[in-house]
């Protein structure tokens, strides 16, 4: 099923551009799965995704760690940690 | 009156502190989050996350609401470019009792650092930029509220 990728701050700027829409294998499974199967795709995805202690996601726009699973995802956003305040 | 805004303008505190005075209830207490001018800074620029900062800011307002009797809660939180000296984030928070005004207001900014979807990129007088980390203190800071 089509999953909407969102992007945000130097990652956005890493991946060079703000978000994509995929279809994964059912074999990516969680949201480390999928960050692995993107890394695959280019080198821009390798280098964004290459230190996963350094990045956070929302799956539907509620923030999970990144072993959560992505069934029935329909929006998944990847992102530093938080800044704002 | 909960009340929750994101937005790109600037507001006026004062004019947010008389709408919780108004409210007659004894304490009203309050923070407002600059940019820093210090180091050379020229400019910051707040990216977020538009679908998901304003429920995210609303559930941080309920969770001071649930922990304290409030009876009014402003939280203002603004995107896009400022510079240094301008207004970044707003919390107000009002109660009959001042203990519950003073720490809802230091646990809703403690809060919105670690729990809403908003990043920083400095942009400084050389023409370099960068995007703030998060510190780890921040992380211990919420922590201590649990």
């Amino acid at each position: 099923m089509a999953i909407d990728l969102l992007y945000f701050a130097w990652v956005r700027e890493a991946v060079g551009r703000d978000g994509e829409t995929v279809d994964p294998p059912a074999s990516v499974a969680t949201v480390a799965d999928l960050l692995d199967w993107l890394a695959a795709s280019s080198a821009a995805h390798a280098a964004a995704f290459a230190d996963r202690v350094r990045l956070r996601a929302a799956v539907d726009q509620r923030f999970v760690p990144l072993d959560t699973t992505i069934a029935g995802a329909r929006e998944i956003a990847i992102f530093p940690p938080v800044t704002g305040g | 009156m909960i009340e929750v805004r994101v937005q790109p303008e600037d507001f006026d505190p004062g004019a947010e502190l008389a709408r919780l005075e108004a409210l007659e209830v004894g304490a009203v207490a309050s923070f407002t989050g600059l940019v820093r001018g210090d180091d050379g800074l020229g400019a910051m620029t707040l990216e977020h996350y538009p679908v998901m900062t304003g429920p995210a800011l609303r559930a941080i307002a309920d969770e001071a609401a649930a922990r304290w009797p409030l009876t009014g809660l402003i939280l203002i939180h603004r995107h896009g470019r400022m510079i240094p000296g301008d207004r970044i984030v707003f919390v107000g928070t009002a109660s009959s009792h001042r203990a519950a005004a003073l720490e809802s207001c230091a646990f809703l900014i403690d809060w919105l650092k670690t729990d809403a979807p908003f990043w920083k990129r400095e942009e400084w007088a050389d023409g370099s930029a960068r995007w703030v980390e998060a510190r780890a203190e921040d992380d211990d800071a919420r922590r201590k509220w649990r």
